[in-house]
């Protein structure tokens, strides 16, 4: 029995790997920009989503207000380089750990409230903070942030000439998330989150801290959550608090696991993978006054799933059978 | 021998509702206790106290020599104190395993270890046949000794039964009892919740009843059966008086 785990284990893994290499690849055969710029989005949303299913997923505290980190780590970046000089490596850490540490400040009040209840909270939360920088004029207000390009360097992460290094870093934050998430999911807090998410009340009589488990998740989700930001206000190079801290956002990141399936390690990945090209394609091929048309594609694309499979699309491959009819 | 658990002048009012009034009883090492009482005797809410759902509005409760009273449930159950649920409480998402793993969970951080303790402790339930399957697949018994095996696995001093043997067909209560048995053997303390006497009688060393929030009678089951206080009690005046 321990086999079968161990085997299960591996062969996701093995999956992982091959389908990096896969990934690695895929700008060998792939030289339009328009795709490669599809490509990266849908690197960074699957990246995104899985930091969003850590609390999220596993541990079943569902935010709709994920934008605010995603912001704040694309506003730390641009404005520690722009203000500063610091290099968005730098930034990319500090927003991370600042999003962390905003996390847990707000988990503090927050994680009491139960169910639909929390939900709202982080609603209320990310819009209140998306007005504060939308009135906040060192931070650029409503103007926003243009981030000055210089030369095509690893050190400054700007690159003009060609998307390839963003490829790569999307790639490479995408691996770090589901390792970390891999991870995670046979450790102690692993284990915890879930419970946490099935059934609190028999969590604690098992020795479970409801409440640390929750802000640990918060925390670690908001990371990477700020880490994708800074990756993004480097990719586009211009941000403003439409752009980095809407609600759009904050859906983006929650739908990709929802579809996918949620609290599982593949459904970001996977969900990502069928809904930014979705969305993308749709954007441009409807394009111009239809913005929000994307939207529509992808709330019936949830509905269909929610109706069909409401454990995600990973349940298509799933050969468990609900209902315990054997 | 000092008491594993002792309960103090313990209440516990609900607004105006008083639950628990005056209740001091105690568990020694090694016992199997029957809570028992009909319903509305406040056996739950007595049993929530000692697992640590809430504290009490009055008085306290000693686990192993320590007050508790104060202190919640996943510290408890650090101190070893673990229960089980009456409304079976599964974490339904996961698998049969990895439910007993979370109780693991309390002693060890060791993946490996934790998961080699919760084979362990499956096998000991009758349950490791059914390890890889999801909770929510499990029929009604075997969700009950889910619950026990979970709460095993946290490797108590005292376990808090409520009601695991109610609802049971008789050959699966059979199981039960011949389970808990073996929990007190590996040497577990037992205290257990019933409200059907004819399953918990046979089995307990000692029974504590229970009757609008008061201890009603304590002592041996075969003197329990035949006490008029509880006859009345269970079935009304009438009864007691034809006994």
């Amino acid at each position: 029995m321990d086999n079968s785990f161990a085997q299960r284990r591996r062969r996701d893994l093995i999956l992982a790997a091959v389908l990096t290499c896969l990934a690695a690849l895929a700008p060998v055969f792939i030289k339009d920009v328009y795709v490669q710029n599809i490509l990266i989005l849908t690197l960074m949303y699957a990246a995104l989503s899985q930091a969003w299913n850590i609390l999220g997923g596993y541990c079943g505290q569902i935010s709709l207000g994920h934008a605010l980190y995603f912001g704040l780590g694309a506003y730390t970046t641009a404005l520690l380089f722009t203000k500063f000089g610091v290099l968005p490596w730098f930034g990319m850490l500090t927003g991370g750990l600042i999003s962390a540490l905003i996390a847990l400040a707000l988990g503090y009040p927050t994680f009491r409230l139960k169910g639909h209840y929390f939900v709202i909270a982080t609603i209320v939360i990310a819009e209140i903070a998306y007005l504060l920088f939308l009135n906040w004029d060192w931070a650029g207000a409503a103007l926003g942030i243009d981030i000055p390009v210089r030369s095509d360097s690893w050190a400054t992460f700007q690159f003009t000439r060609s998307k390839l290094p963003y490829f790569y870093f999307a790639l490479a934050l995408c691996c770090a998330v589901w390792l970390v998430t891999f991870w995670l999911e046979n450790s102690k807090w692993g284990f915890w989150w879930r419970a946490v998410k099935d059934n609190p009340e028999a969590a604690e009589s098992l020795g479970v801290v409801v409440f640390n488990s929750k802000m640990g998740a918060a925390a670690v989700s908001a990371f990477f959550t700020a880490v994708g930001g800074a990756f993004y206000a480097q990719f586009v190079s211009y941000i403003d608090p439409e752009s980095v801290m809407s609600f759009h956002f904050s859906l983006l990141m929650a739908l990709p696991a929802v579809l996918g399936g949620i609290g599982t390690l593949w459904g970001p990945v996977l969900g990502a993978a069928i809904l930014i090209p979705v969305t993308e394609l749709t954007r441009s091929f409807i394009g111009g006054s239809g913005r929000g048309v994307d939207l529509i594609v992808y709330g019936s694309l949830i509905v269909l799933i929610a109706l069909a499979r409401p454990e995600g699309v990973l349940g298509l491959f799933s050969r468990r059978r609900k209902g315990g009819a054997r | 021998m000092s008491p594993l658990l002792e309960t103090k002048a313990v209440w516990q009012r609900f607004g105006g509702l008083v639950a628990n009034s005056d209740v001091s009883i105690a568990v020694e090492p090694g016992e199997i206790v029957g809570l028992i009482g009909p319903n509305g005797a406040g056996k739950s809410t007595l049993f929530n106290l000692i697992a640590g759902v809430r504290p009490p509005t009055q008085g306290s409760i000693i686990f192993n020599g320590e007050d508790v009273t104060r202190l919640p449930a996943a510290e408890r159950c650090r101190r070893g104190i673990a229960r089980t649920f009456q409304v079976v409480k599964s974490f339904e998402t996961m698998s049969v395993i990895d439910n007993v793993i979370v109780g693991a969970l309390v002693r060890t951080t060791v993946m490996r270890e934790a998961r080699r303790k919760a084979h362990e402790v499956l096998e000991f339930c009758g349950l490791d046949a059914r390890a890889e399957v999801p909770a929510s697949d499990l029929i009604p018994s075997e969700k009950r000794r889910l619950e026990v095996a979970r709460a095993l696995a946290t490797e108590p001093k005292l376990l808090l039964l409520d009601e695991v043997l109610t609802g049971l067909t008789a050959k699966e209560a059979e199981k039960g009892v011949e389970l808990v048995r073996r929990v007190r053997t590996a040497g577990v303390t037992v205290l257990m919740v019933e409200h059907v006497m004819e399953i918990v009688m046979p089995l307990v060393d000692r029974a504590i009843v229970l009757d609008l929030g008061k201890v009603l009678v304590e002592g041996k089951p075969a003197d329990i059966v035949r006490d008029p206080k509880v006859i009345s009690a269970y079935l009304g005046d009438r009864h007691a008086v034809g006994a």
